[in-house]
């Protein structure tokens, strides 16, 4: 089942949660809403699953206008952030409750809920009591029970934020498994850009009630479209530099900008990933170029931080007060031996430019 | 519960064995001391004159009989209220809501006396509603509705108040999750609302039923003191007093007291599972995942 959202805005007393937001989600789609807290994915996540109501806007589903539809009529599973389980019932009345309202029989309820304990690995663990669970179980429990009702749309806010890294991964994997097999239109929150990435086949970063940025996970990535995108992201770079006749200039390294092909100089931002950085001796080369002759940027190495395969090499621009991250794979870090104070070269592979005010009129 | 758990290193000092002294000798000398002698006065010519007092007196079983059906139903109108009260105040923002809240004190600050007062302007004959209730041949001041009217008035808060504390900590996701899994109003609040707060709900239900059962100022005024008719046992037990037979005064008086120890060991009980369920609602939110695993793994 497909999702149209048309306009949609809401507003809690002055704060504006969603400003004339508009999405489809792709039928058997697997989307996720990523964005700072209050960037009003959430509050999106609820007025789809009619939780809460727009104050302007339309949401259609496969063509028909829901907007006024109780959250009771809508098929909707929602999985909620702190998983909501009815503690006072066991995790089999938890995942029996929408067929049990719904009159169901007796021995169909057994049969499907005990289908469901198979799907969310819980089987023989349908008399605890959900106090008696730990993080993860319970959030395959609330997973089961928003399954139980066969709902068209699956919808989850923040679904591993409350579980540690080791379970998170491993859950995300199965759920991503468990969407594929199912094969219904599924929409998450998230705030962590990983989990988005991998999960979701499409990502829609949210900033301040709006949509800044829709597209795959590499599109996002690789071409992300504002500054706020960009940062949002993380572990970047960021300076300030002019832009003339399609051309940024960092510390006086050119690099290409075609959208602003005018004359006069403006101010630009000069984004720059850490992993997108070359980094050499500086006594291996030529002073100012690096060995194909391209301009490169002399810097003092601050500190080394290892993380994993990657080395973080934290560095001192000579002519700059802040401080450029460049990450280096930790096999290459250790044939260099890099040792802090020394003098090193750094070239930009790839860079993104922004200009204030420019990239929205584009 | 016990301060010397969280100070496991503090050792009684004099001063502090001074104060647990007065604190103790405070109780004896208010609390336990007159309670031990109504019981004693009660039985001091023997059970059976104590039997006689309360069952041979027409008067007196009338009144314990009063009291045994008014204060039920002031307890049920308040359930009602209460529940609808808290719901509305824990569930719903609105303008006016922080004054609704302090309005439901007032009959915790008003004085008993005064609330009675105000329900004959209100019911009695000269009142507002005077000619209206003559009209339609209906009695309350005076008469059994005045003295459930009086006893609803005076135990008003008591259910409202232990319910919105407890609404506000469950919060509204169980509520929201059973919408979306297609539960309508009244299963939302049967299968979900009423099951998480029933132990809140009953220790609103057990003190406001003491307090119905106690009320003497309220009751005094809209009850016209009508021996046989419309005399409770509080207000049976000043009665016979005033009338120097202490003996069955006190008899009465043991009734009432015993109701207050069965009220007390009730209360106990259900703080009880009061604590653990709050407690089991933080466990609950403290998410624990290293169990989480090997079922995922597989």
């Amino acid at each position: 089942m497909n999702i149209h959202i048309r306009n949609i805005s809401k507003s809690f007393g002055s704060f504006k949660a969603l400003d004339r937001v508009s999405l489809d989600v792709p039928a058997g789609g697997l989307l996720a809403l990523l964005g700072p807290s209050g960037s009003g994915k959430t509050t999106l996540l609820r007025i789809i699953a009619g939780l809460e109501s727009p104050d302007e806007g339309v949401i259609e589903e496969d063509g028909k206008d829901v907007t006024e539809r109780h959250a009771r009529q809508r098929e909707v599973g929602f999985v909620f952030q702190h998983y909501a389980l009815f503690r006072h019932m066991s995790v089999f009345e938890n995942i029996a409750f929408g067929l049990r309202v719904r009159k169901v029989a007796n021995a169909v309820i057994h049969e499907k809920v005990n289908e469901l304990l198979h799907l969310v690995r819980l089987d023989g663990l349908g008399q605890r009591k959900p106090s008696q669970l730990s993080g993860g179980q319970r959030q395959r429990v609330a997973l089961a029970r928003a399954l139980a009702i066969r709902p068209k749309i699956l919808l989850l806010d923040e679904p591993f934020g409350a579980l540690d890294a080791k379970v998170r991964v491993e859950l995300r994997q199965w759920l991503r498994r468990l969407h594929d097999e199912i094969g219904m239109t599924s929409v998450f929150v998230t705030h962590d850009q990983e989990e988005a990435f991998e999960l979701a086949d499409e990502v829609v970063v949210m900033n301040h009630g709006r949509i800044e940025q829709r597209g795959t996970p590499d599109d996002v990535f690789d071409h992300p479209a504002t500054p706020f995108v960009m940062d949002f992201l993380g572990n970047v770079n960021v300076f300030h530099g002019r832009v003339e006749n399609g051309r940024a200039f960092w510390h006086g390294i050119p690099i290409d900008y075609p959208d602003y092909p005018h004359a006069q100089a403006r101010e630009a931002c000069v984004y720059l990933r850490p992993h997108e950085l070359d980094l050499v001796r500086a006594n291996d080369r030529v002073a100012g170029t690096n060995g194909s002759g391209q301009r490169s940027l002399l810097a003092n190495v601050v500190r080394l931080t290892r993380n994993g395969a990657v080395t973080r090499v934290a560095c001192q621009p000579h002519n700059s007060i802040g401080e450029l991250h460049v990450d280096i794979p930790a096999d290459a870090a250790r044939d260099l031996s890099l040792n802090p104070g020394e003098q090193v070269a750094i070239t930009p592979r790839k860079a993104r430019v922004f200009v204030p005010d420019l990239e929205y009129v584009i | 519960m016990k301060p010397s758990t969280r100070h496991p290193a503090t050792a009684p000092t004099p001063v502090a064995a001074a104060l647990v002294a007065a604190a103790v000798a405070i109780i004896g000398l208010v609390i336990v001391v007159p309670l031990v002698s109504v019981f004693y006065e009660a039985f001091a010519s023997g059970t059976a004159a104590w039997w006689a007092a309360l069952a041979h007196d027409p008067d007196t079983r009338h009144a314990i009989w009063l009291s045994l059906t008014v204060a039920p139903v002031a307890v049920v109108i308040n359930t009602m209220f209460g529940v609808a009260a808290a719901w509305l105040v824990a569930r719903f923002r609105f303008p006016g809501r922080s004054l609704l809240i302090s309005f439901f004190d007032v009959p915790f600050s008003v004085s008993p006396v005064v609330a009675g007062l105000a329900l004959v302007l209100i019911f009695g004959r000269q009142g507002l509603l005077g000619p209206t209730l003559a009209w339609l041949d209906w009695k309350v001041i005076f008469a059994w509705p005045g003295l459930v009217l009086a006893t609803t008035f005076v135990t008003l808060p008591l259910v409202v108040r232990e319910l919105i504390p407890v609404m506000e900590s469950i919060g509204p996701d169980e509520e929201l999750a059973a919408v979306s899994l297609g539960a309508n109003g009244w299963q939302v609040f049967t299968r979900i609302t009423l099951p998480n707060i029933r132990w809140a709900l009953l220790h609103g239900i057990v003190l406001a039923n003491a307090r119905a059962m106690g009320e003497f100022g309220a009751v005094y005024v809209v009850s016209g003191h009508i021996a046989g008719a419309t005399d409770t046992m509080p207000l049976r037990v000043e009665k016979l007093f005033q009338e120097y037979r202490t003996p069955a005064s006190m008899a009465v008086a043991s009734v009432l007291a015993g109701l207050a120890l069965v009220t007390l060991v009730a209360k106990f009980v259900i703080e009880r599972r009061l604590e653990s369920e709050s407690r089991e609602l933080e466990l609950a939110r403290s998410i624990d995942e290293t169990t989480g695993l090997e079922a995922a793994r597989s």
